[in-house]
């Protein structure tokens, strides 16, 4: 079995209007000092498969739907359990 | 083509709407239409080559996870793309994704389109800047006339509602749009000048509404025109009169276009 993460990110330079609000909602629970709140997505996928086919199967799975390269940067790691 | 029945597909999977709009607006112009789920293309009842326009609604498909349209485009990639890019290299067929609809095309790569088809996005429509769900009347100026806007007047009112509709690209991509005169209506405000928020809902780069591809066969819209197609159907109807809904005009357009 294997387990997939994936973060996939917005660019530095793409506004991430979720970051601004999470950010000015924590501003008015008095938490102060905050330069940035940046939100990602975390995927878990689950696998039967060998390791070098898994990985090639999950990149192909960030091309095909969980990544838009114009607005996202993205980190995979795929293990074995 | 005046007079000619065109053969037209109202695309279909969960989480589709307006879908019983828009296929009310083409059968008011008596136009051959049809409901198409992806799951019978993908079954092979029904090929993307039988019908003359795509019609691609709005809505939530498939829950509008990982990113709106992103699904549904990565589904018809995987069941059609071959057919598509056939249909859209042919000139006598077009494809109109509203809202949703217009994530789609974007995602699967047909917009903006500026070499023609690319295999992978070239832009995307992001969550809104105010980070909330956008439902109101915009005013849109049309920007050039292609064979989904020739018969548009300069200024018109449609409604958008949606939560993803930044238009958003690259300097170098959003240049070549603006060379190519790609895009069709950008929001302006009331009184037809530049549009600030509300009046720009989302913050889409250079206001941009609706864009066309270099072709010139394939349109995407963020706000709706099959429900402004009547006239009552605008917030003013009882202050101004109009024979017809602003949004009948793109269907017009998109009928009699040569």
């Amino acid at each position: 079995m294997l387990k997939a993460t994936i973060i996939v990110r917005y660019k530095q330079g793409v506004d991430d209007p979720e970051g601004k609000s999470i950010k000015h909602s924590l501003e008015l629970l008095n938490f102060k000092d905050i330069q940035e709140v940046r939100v990602a997505k975390y995927y878990e996928i689950y696998l039967d498969k060998p390791l070098e086919e898994g990985k090639r199967e999950v990149e192909e799975m960030i091309r095909k739907l969980l990544v838009n390269p114009v607005i996202h940067d993205y980190e995979m790691r795929v293990e074995e359990l | 083509m005046w007079g000619e029945i065109m053969k037209v597909a109202v695309l279909q999977i969960e989480g589709t709407n307006c879908e019983e709009e828009s296929y009310a607006a083409f059968k008011h112009f008596n136009q051959d239409v049809e409901y198409v789920h992806l799951n019978l293309v993908k079954r092979g009842k029904k090929r993307l080559e039988d019908y003359d326009i795509l019609f691609i609604p709005g809505g939530f498909s498939a829950g509008d996870y990982v990113r709106a349209g992103s699904i549904f485009a990565a589904r018809l990639k995987a069941i059609a793309w071959k057919e598509l890019k056939k249909f859209v290299e042919d000139e006598n067929k077009r494809i109109i994704g509203v809202c949703n609809g217009f994530q789609i095309l974007i995602e699967l790569g047909l917009l903006p389109g500026v070499d023609g088809i690319s295999e992978v996005p070239e832009a995307a429509l992001m969550v809104n800047d105010s980070n909330r769900f956008e439902c109101r009347w915009v005013y849109l100026r049309k920007e050039r006339d292609t064979s989904f806007s020739k018969e548009v007047p300069e200024l018109i009112a449609l409604p958008v509602a949606h939560a993803e509709g930044k238009f958003f690209t690259t300097s170098k991509i959003l240049e070549e749009i603006e060379e190519n005169r790609q895009v069709v209506f950008r929001y302006v405000s009331p009184s037809g000048g530049k549009a600030e928020y509300p009046w720009n809902p989302n913050g889409s780069l250079n206001d941009i509404a609706a864009l066309v591809n270099s072709y010139g066969n394939v349109m995407g819209i963020m706000p709706h025109p099959e429900r402004a197609f009547h006239w009552y159907q605008h917030p003013d109807w009882t202050r101004k009169k109009r024979e017809v809904g602003d949004g009948y005009y793109i269907f017009k357009s998109l009928l009699h276009h040569k």
